[in-house]
This record gives structure tokens, C-alpha cells and sequence, in this order.
């Protein structure tokens, strides 16, 4: 329950800090993006502010040894720079400087009770299902031919 | 005249303040529950395993996240406004590759942007810069040379 509450109120200090940043909205994001046209810088603050305070915080927080409602840090433990990472990185890229939405802005834009974040969001779910179909057709087929082998 | 507009105010303060909350919230996802704030991949476990005991903290994250807006509406009065220049169809085209894209590059601008930049990970920092580059690209061509 405890646990529940606090990702809770973690996730609304999130989404706050979203809302006010400018994340959630595409128009500033797309401006953002858009150099050689109607720049508008503002997210590089947004960056910039929420890398201090984590490169910082998490410092403090690792040499606690262990979190205080976990009994570990779960930290990505790959180092490799594979296709995998920038090809999906790229695409990732490109359906955010088409649809103005990242997973993170888009979150809080859906309790706006607007229609576009119901759209943009059916749509990365869909492809995140997708990505997990085909995957996993993928592994199969793998297996299936190792074991023929 | 084309540039007035899309033009949008510039909020080096209400932004920088925003991504400090951002940072705040990361800190203390990891420290309290020892996780990363990708929200790409909190989403993504919510999909693969519904009975598992890591389902309630995840949902509960992204239920706050949603409601965020209704509680500044509560302080302020009003639910903040936000302006989305894109076409329905183009909203689904460019959803539908952040899904896949996120996925294939297990991360999004949360968790590679700011958890993995802040770790210093080489894979964050080359996550960060491919999708920003083809972000800038893919704006370049939709407002500069197909749109125009």
C-alpha cells in the first residue's frame, strides 16, 4: 500500500513538473525542434534543469546503499552500442518531430480531456504491442531453427 | 507571416522549474523504489505482466502522471492549455514508430534524456543524440521542405 501511494504522488510530481515544463504540449516541442524556423529554446531548460538535479540526487541516493521501500537499485547493466539502440532511437525520433508527443509528455496530456493525447496515445501502444508480437514471432522462429540445428 | 502563428512564448523559467520537478520526481522514484523513471518502459511492464507484483507501483505512477494536470487545475483554476499542430493521421503515424521505436531502442527521453545522461551511460547519451538528431531532421523536412 505504502509502496502503491508513493509511486503515486511520485508520478503527480512527475506529470506536474511535465505540465509546467511545456513537455506536454507538441506546439512547443515541434517549435523546440524547429531551428531553422519558429525556435523556441525552452526545453533545453527542462533538460537541463531535470539532468542537475538527477546527476546529483542520484549520487545521494546510491550511496544509501539501497532503496528505502526496495531491495535494490534495478540499473541497466548494458554497455554495448548495438543497431538495436539506434535504429530504435531514430525511429523513436522520427514519430516525435511528426506527432510533437514523447511517452513522457504525452502521459499527463491525457487527463486534459483532449482528443489528440487519446489518438497519439492508442497509437504508441499499438506499436509497443506490435514490436512485442514480432518479437516474440522472432524468437520463436530463432529457437525453432537452433533446435532444428 | 507563415512563423506568427506557430510561434510560442519562450518559458526559460516555468521550463527550467518544470525540469526540476522532473529531476525531484526521478530521485525520488529510485530512491524510494529503486527504479528507473523511463516512462516507455514503466508503460511497457504494465503490457507484459498484468499479475505480477511490479503491476501496482507502475500504475499508480501513471495514474499521478494523468491527474497531474487536474491538480494544477486545483491550485490555479484552470487546466492548463496546450496547442497540437499535427493532423489526427500524423498523430497516429508518429505514435505508432515512438512505440516502436522506444522499444527497439529500450528507451525514451525520460529514461535515456534524463536517467541514463545522469548515470553518464554511453548508451543513453548516444540514444539521446540519435533521436534528437532525427527529431530536428524530421521537423527540418515536415515544416521546411515537403511542407513548406
Amino acid at each position: 500500500m505504502l509502496k502503491t501511494l508513493s509511486a503515486f504522488a511520485i508520478g503527480l510530481v512527475f506529470g506536474i513538473g511535465i505540465m509546467l515544463s511545456g513537455m506536454a504540449n507538441p506546439a512547443k516541442v515541434l517549435n523546440f525542434f524547429d531551428i531553422f524556423g519558429t525556435w523556441d529554446p525552452s526545453l533545453m531548460f527542462v533538460m537541463g534543469g531535470a539532468l542537475v538535479v538527477t546527476a546529483i540526487g542520484y549520487r545521494l541516493v546510491f550511496r544509501m546503499g539501497h532503496p528505502l521501500l526496495a531491495d535494490g537499485f534495478s540499473l541497466p547493466t548494458r554497455k554495448d552500442l548495438d543497431a538495436k539502440l539506434i535504429g530504435g532511437s531514430s525511429i523513436f525520433g522520427i514519430g516525435w518531430g511528426l506527432s510533437g508527443f514523447c511517452p513522457g509528455g504525452l502521459v499527463p496530456a491525457l487527463g486534459l480531456g483532449r482528443m489528440e493525447p487519446v489518438i497519439a496515445a492508442t497509437a504508441i501502444v499499438a506499436g509497443m504491442i506490435a514490436f512485442r508480437i514480432v518479437n516474440r514471432l522472432r524468437t520463436d522462429t530463432s529457437a525453432a531453427s537452433a533446435n532444428q540445428a | 507571416m507563415d512563423g506568427l502563428e506557430k510561434m510560442t512564448e519562450f518559458t526559460p523559467v516555468m521550463s527550467l522549474l518544470g525540469g526540476v520537478l522532473i529531476g525531484i520526481a526521478t530521485v525520488a522514484l529510485m530512491g524510494i523504489h529503486g527504479r528507473i523513471a523511463g516512462i516507455n518502459g514503466i508503460v511497457g511492464g504494465l503490457l507484459t505482466s498484468p499479475a505480477s507484483s511490479d503491476w501496482s507501483w507502475r500504475a499508480a505512477f501513471i495514474l499521478g502522471m494523468i491527474v497531474s494536470p487536474i491538480a494544477i487545475s486545483a491550485v490555479t483554476g484552470d487546466l492548463p492549455q496546450i496547442s497540437v499542430p499535427v493532423e489526427p493521421l500524423m498523430l497516429a503515424v508518429g505514435g505508432f514508430l515512438v512505440g516502436i521505436g522506444t522499444s527497439l531502442g529500450s528507451g525514451c527521453t525520460s529514461g535515456h534524456g534524463v536517467c541514463g545522461m545522469a548515470r553518464l551511460s554511453a548508451r543513453s547519451i548516444v540514444a539521446t543524440l540519435t533521436f534528437m538528431a532525427t527529431g530536428l531532421l524530421t521537423v527540418y523536412l515536415t515544416r521546411h521542405v515537403i511542407g513548406g
